[in-house]
């Protein structure tokens, strides 16, 4: 009973599907940004295991992948929760299949 | 004694975060799905100390389960839907984004299993934030100023997009 790299891996690849399968099946757009939020999270925990496991030239290299990823959660969500509230101001709406407006 | 303890707390802690996304996706209520989704990233940032990340699991913790979990409660807050209605035609795109996540699942699975990684022992157990701090400001110095423009850009369009006119 040793932790290795496959657990990490295993974890993170079920996280990223749960958070696909969210944003594929939600309707809501809020819904849909956490989900996507989870998936940020599973690419996380691969890059951890990765740089736990593996050797690298720099040290610490998947760590300093994840703190990127993390700036750039950080702002796609501030952006992301913005559009949704200006969407719902002009259209009332945040589901969205009734958000059709550009949809051919 | 120690990797069995923490192959078990790994299990644990998996399991939480799992267990936090599983009720996020299938929770209808908008406020409970943000709880859910809480206790998964709780459970990740246990995970990553477990990899002996112990400056990104307090990160995790500050803006994971901090700043952008406040940031969506606000969304939810702000916005109607809080309990997601049902419609026809529901279980249709319910399969769809099912079958698509499980054949990523079997692929990047696969894939990632049975690919031969260059393994070695892992890190001694010290502090990160150190060696962080220098290979941010050292190797890492032009993407650590970029992501500071981003998030700069991030915050301006933010509000512009989001205020009334």
């Amino acid at each position: 009973m040793v932790l290795t790299l496959n657990h990490y891996l295993l974890l993170g690849a079920v996280l990223f599907s749960i958070g696909l399968y969210g944003a594929l099946a939600r309707r809501n757009a809020v819904a849909i940004l956490m989900s996507i939020e989870l998936m940020f999270n599973g690419v996380n925990v691969t890059l951890l295991g990765f740089s736990h496991f593996v050797d690298s030239a720099v040290p610490l290299l998947g760590q300093i992948f994840a703190i990127f990823i993390i700036t750039v959660a950080a702002a796609e969500a501030a952006v992301g929760l913005a559009i949704i509230v200006a969407i719902y101001r002009d259209r009332k709406t945040v589901e969205v299949d009734e958000i059709d407006l550009m949809k051919w | 004694m120690t990797e069995v303890f923490s192959t078990i707390a790994f299990y644990v802690f998996g399991l939480v975060a799992v267990g936090g996304a599983v009720g996020m996706i299938s929770s209808r209520r908008l406020v409970h799905s943000a709880l859910f989704l809480v206790a998964s990233f709780l459970g990740v940032a246990a995970i990553f100390l477990l990899a002996r990340a112990d400056f990104l699991a307090v990160v995790q913790l500050l803006i994971y389960a901090g700043a952008i979990m406040i940031l969506m409660l606000f969304a939810i807050m702000l916005t109607p839907g809080q309990v997601e209605r049902r419609r026809p035609g529901q279980w249709a795109q319910r399969l769809a984004a099912g079958l698509v996540s499980v054949a990523f699942l079997g692929v990047a699975g696969y894939t990632l299993l049975a690919t031969r990684w260059p393994v070695a022992a892992g890190q001694p157990e010290q502090p990160t934030t150190e060696t962080i701090g220098r290979v941010l400001l050292s190797s890492y110095v032009l993407p650590f100023e970029m992501a500071s423009v981003l998030l700069l850009a991030a915050m301006v369009g933010a509000i512009l997009i989001a205020r009334e006119d």
